[in-house]
């Protein structure tokens, strides 16, 4: 059941084409790696998906209806798709409860102790019951980012935009998070996830994506993808992504 | 050699302390009025519709630039010409520091607010807030906290610029002080005296902002330095 349809994504900043005519299905329960040279357009397409920038051209579709430009329209769909950012962008002047518990207050407006109630869980669902107290000042880059997944989660989202969650993290905090969103797509979440980690879009992702100058380069299985690229420029990328490593 | 005397000073302190009453009702509206005002004004500049932006910019560039004393003046004999209401000094007074300050403080709130990084407003939106939720939940608390040292600044100014009034007849802490000095004939040590007040209250002032900074600093982000 294909829940997120793109069709045609172009956007352009000033005379730069980002994305040129992006199409993509994306069926319930897809985890979808996203992969790409910096400036290949992989984050942008992302963050055209839940609109935090406008495309110039084409539609997305949610659940069979075209999302529209107005106001309303975008925050309504925003509330059902999540994002969690490369720089987490927890708020700090609010707890990690407090953080989690903000879109079921402000957006959904929850009553306070079921708020509460919810936040923890997503919490506990990240492993960090136990900061529920802190402030994001308090916590290390890789507890901030489970605290922004648990506020994504929070809100119910039918699909899930990672872009780079681990790329602002010191090499060990990268497990944790990527282990927490392994556990999500164990659960079955629906995810497009931009990263650079190939080991873990091999073995999380159902379908991996090359972008290269802002259009779909390559696609299939992680296996037809990251084991055997058609396409000379994937071949590329993976082998310089592979030159330092042992 | 001059002999210091403060027994006349002290005598009229009634006097005093109903100038220091006058002063701080004066301060104390303008900063509430000012307030509220200068954070809708800034939320005017700020907007893209340019019919709320401009009117805004103007009010605040008017109010930046022309001296206080005329503002006065003007609220106090000028608009009562015009519209043909009865000004009292307290009115005219309250009036001109409510929106002097408000341009002030609409440039503080400005510049706060700005100063956020977009990755809160992307956070917020990306939850589902609209542009006003994001404002009032995510950007103005943490503008506020990193304003309050700029608050402080325009407040402790503003107090001072309040002894214009005794030019309009408004018997504040500075006009009680110079009847006092009149009547003693000691105008050194009643002045003194006056600049004691406003030094001990003003400090005051100065030393809660501070504990309220520190307050606001257990979330770690902190002007505390």
């Amino acid at each position: 059941m294909t829940i997120l349809h793109v069709q045609g994504l172009a956007k352009r900043f000033g005379s730069h084409e980002v994305l040129s005519g992006i199409d993509l299905d994306v069926a319930k329960g897809e985890r979808i790696a996203i992969l790409g040279a910096s400036g290949s357009g992989k984050s942008t397409l992302l963050r055209c998906i839940n609109f935090m920038e406008m495309p110039d051209a084409g539609t997305v579709t949610l659940d069979g209806k075209v999302v529209g430009r107005r106001e309303r329209e975008l925050t309504a769909v925003r509330q059902r798709i999540g994002m969690v950012f490369q720089q987490f962008n927890l708020f700090p002047h609010m707890t990690a409860l407090g953080n989690v518990m903000e879109g079921l207050r402000t957006v959904r407006r929850m009553p306070k102790a079921e708020a509460a109630a919810r936040a923890e869980r997503e919490l506990a669902r990240v492993g960090l019951s136990d900061k529920a107290a802190h402030y994001p000042a308090h916590l290390s880059g890789g507890q901030k980012q489970r605290v922004a997944i648990a506020r994504a989660l929070a809100m119910d989202p039918e699909l899930l935009l990672f872009d780079e969650p681990t790329s602002a993290l010191d090499p060990e905090l990268v497990g944790e998070v990527l282990g927490v969103i392994r556990a999500l797509a164990e659960e079955g979440c629906t995810m497009l996830l931009v990263t650079h980690e190939l080991g873990f879009a091999y073995h999380v992702a159902t379908r991996v994506i090359f972008l290269a100058d802002g259009a779909i380069h390559e696609q299939g299985t992680p296996d037809e993808v990251l084991k055997d690229p058609k396409k000379e420029r994937t071949r590329a990328f993976l082998a310089r992504h592979k030159e330092f490593s042992l | 050699m001059y002999v210091w005397d403060f027994t006349p000073v002290l005598a009229n302190a009634g006097l005093l302390a109903q100038g220091l009453v006058n002063t701080l009702k004066v301060t104390g509206t303008a900063l509430a009025c000012g307030l509220v005002l200068g954070l809708a004004l800034a939320l005017m500049r700020l907007s893209r519709r340019r019919l709320a932006a401009w009117p805004a910019g103007f009010v605040i560039e008017v109010f930046r630039t022309t001296p206080p004393l005329v503002q006065l003046f003007w609220f106090f004999f000028a608009l009562p010409l015009i519209i043909g209401v009865e000004m009292t000094p307290f009115l005219a007074a309250a009036v001109t520091f409510s929106i002097q300050s408000s341009a002030f403080f609409a440039e503080v709130f400005r510049g706060g607010i700005v100063s956020i990084e977009r990755g809160q407003w992307e956070a917020a939106r990306a939850i589902g807030m609209t542009q006003p939720q994001a404002m009032r939940r995510i950007i103005l608390p943490q503008a506020v906290k990193r304003m309050i040292p700029a608050f402080m600044e325009r407040a402790i100014e503003l107090m001072k610029t309040t002894t214009l009034v005794a030019t309009i007849a408004y018997a504040d802490l500075l006009f009680a002080a110079n009847e006092i000095a009149q009547k003693t004939f000691r105008p050194l040590e009643t002045f003194t005296v006056a600049a004691l007040i406003y030094f001990v209250v003003i400090t005051a002032f100065s030393l809660a902002a501070r504990r309220l900074e520190r307050r606001f600093a257990v979330s770690g982000e902190t002007t505390v330095h």
